[in-house]
């Protein structure tokens, strides 16, 4: 028997197993919380910037859900390390699909670009260009 | 429950008017498990549908030539054949809807709308699909009635004690699912119905998932109304039942409004037609009513009462090979007295992660809420997978289902 679609390979799986940057930060710049109805994932981002207001210095993330979504948030909290709130505003869900490294079937698109979802709302809520208590993927 | 007497389903058999169970991906065939979303549609009723199209298409109702005259019998035979199916009084009880979402939102519109009030109680089940939870709730909110919850026991069944303790006199409508979409449980329709009868009240039940896989008599059941969608039970989509007696269905005003349910119509004023036009406005969905005609006669050819003992068999089946294994959490009642489905999860692996490495193999499983997400926050899990059985399919495939277990412990280990 095959072991398993491209899916799942052994990065996804690694950073599922053994998330990055998992937890909370104790003094977080922005925070925000994002959830995907339909499969119950649940993930929060606490993201805190450099003195230049500008500069990612520490990214976490917590939460529950399935092996897409919480690898590409392990993924993308060290991505963003070092990248300005500009640059992850520009972010797309191609940038993420191509930071997974794998294909990602059509149904499961939602469950990878969650965390980069949340991240994005909480740069714009700490902006004040945004008023939403949490982020919801639909379609 | 025996079905010892009966005899089982050619299933080989079954499965040649299924072209569509024959296909590939990557070279393994499709073990299509999610019956309980839809099911797949026989030749002969693909046929009906596609000679409908060839040779008799029209319009409905008005028209006077040869071939309106044919669509229109079709169409309205097709009420008479449902109403037997389900021992309804003829296709004055019959209405076709769109799906059984559509037949819960008639019933709450045109009767909760104008008949509920803020001392009003609508009474459903903590299992019941979106389909009859939101529509209710948005209802009561609306018209200032409660909705009150008839609670489940540890084994996913209804706590009947709970049941007659909330249906009391203030309760307007009791709503309940014949057969839960992720439990599997069968509850007691008739007792829930004479309970709601015992203080006035109406019963409306939810058949979407009994009307495929077992006999169901709306006398027997002494229910108000009764839906379910045509998409489940080897029918096309895009038609659904709301089954209602004839005397309530009279007092009801129409929800949708248009042509072709009209008696008389002024600049100032309209009349409705007869039941069951009253209730379909516009060019109703004709090929689908054939369709449906001939899903119909499919099923009874096979006969319900052994689709019923299959289905029971092979959830029985699946239910005792998921349970063997240590690391699978099952949700709803054991044993045979359940409809054709299995809820489940395999420790430490999402239902979505399952479902996607499930997929890999091509069996066709659905991860998520079933539609009954406060039943799923009840479980105390975001979501599930569900394997859902149908006429045509085995226990070799069941076997498969399990085995795949084993690719997803090896990933997720
Ligand atoms: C118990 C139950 N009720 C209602 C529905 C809704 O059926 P439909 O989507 O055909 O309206 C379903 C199917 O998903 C169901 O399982």
């Amino acid at each position: 028997m095959g072991l398993g679609s491209d899916m799942y390979r052994q990065q996804i799986l690694d950073h599922y197993k053994n998330p990055r940057n998992y937890g909370e930060l104790e003094d977080p710049t922005f925070t925000h919380i994002g959830e995907n109805p339909m499969c119950g994932d649940e993930i929060r981002m606490d993201v805190k910037l450099d003195d230049d207001e500008e500069t990612i210095e520490r990214v976490a993330f917590s939460g529950d859900g399935c092996a897409i979504s919480q690898a590409s948030a392990s993924m993308l909290s060290g991505k963003l390390h070092g990248k300005t709130v500009d640059e992850l505003l520009e972010m797309d869900r191609d940038d993420v699909i191509d930071m997974l490294g794998v294909d990602i079937s059509p149904m499961r698109v939602k469950c990878a670009v969650l965390a980069e979802k949340v991240a994005q709302d909480g740069a714009e809520i700490y902006q004040g260009e945004l008023d939403v208590e949490k982020t919801t993927t639909e379609d | 429950m025996s079905h010892q007497h009966l005899e089982a389903l050619d299933v080989a058999a079954i499965r040649e008017e299924f072209p569509i169970l024959q296909r590939e991906f990557d070279g393994q065939q499709v073990v299509y498990l999610d019956n309980a979303a839809t099911t797949q549609t026989p030749d002969p009723v693909v046929d009906a549908m596609s000679d409908y199209y060839r040779e008799s298409n029209a319009n409905v109702h008005r028209g006077i030539h040869h071939l309106s005259q044919e669509a229109s019998n079709a169409y309205e035979t097709a009420h008479d054949r449902v109403a037997e199916f389900i021992n309804a009084d003829g296709r004055e009880e019959v209405v076709f809807t769109k799906n059984t979402t559509e037949g819960e939102n008639l019933l709450a519109y045109a009767w909760g709308l104008n008949e509920l009030g803020p001392e009003d109680e609508v009474v459903l089940t903590e299992m019941e699909h979106h389909a009859s939870l939101v529509t209710w709730q948005q209802i009561a909110e609306r018209t200032g009635a409660t909705v009150r919850y008839i609670r489940i026991d540890e084994d996913g069944r209804l706590d009947m004690d709970h049941a007659a303790d909330l249906i009391a006199d203030d309760t307007a409508i009791v709503s309940a699912a014949h057969v839960s979409n992720t439990l599997g449980t069968v509850n007691p329709v008739g007792q829930l119905t004479d309970l709601a009868h015992d203080h006035d009240a109406l019963s409306f039940i939810d058949g979407a998932q009994a009307v495929p896989n077992r006999p169901v008599d709306v006398k027997a059941i002494d229910a108000d109304f009764y839906a379910f969608s045509g998409h489940k039970m080897a029918g096309p989509t895009g038609i659904g039942v709301l089954y209602g007696k004839r005397d309530l269905f009279e007092e009801l005003d129409p929800f949708l409004y248009g042509g072709g349910m009209i008696r008389k119509v002024t600049f100032e004023d309209s009349t409705w037609g007869d039941l069951p036009w009253k209730f379909e406005p516009g060019t109703p969905q004709i090929a689908e009513a054939v369709g449906l005609h001939a899903a119909v006669d499919w099923l009874e050819d096979i006969g319900l009462e052994r689709i019923q003992a299959h289905e029971e068999e092979l959830a029985a089946y699946a239910y005792d090979r998921l349970a063997a294994e240590d690391d699978v959490e099952l949700y709803g009642p054991d044993g045979s007295d359940r409809g054709g489905l299995v809820s489940f999860n395999l420790d430490g692996v999402h239902a979505h992660d399952l479902t996607s490495i499930m997929n890999d193999h091509t069996i066709a499983v659905r991860a998520g809420d079933h539609c009954t997400q406060p039943l799923h926050d009840k479980l105390g899990v975001p979501a599930s997978t569900r394997a859902s059985f149908y006429v045509y399919n085995t226990r070799e495939e069941i076997d498969k289902l399990v085995d795949a277990l084993d690719d997803a412990r090896q990933l997720f280990a």
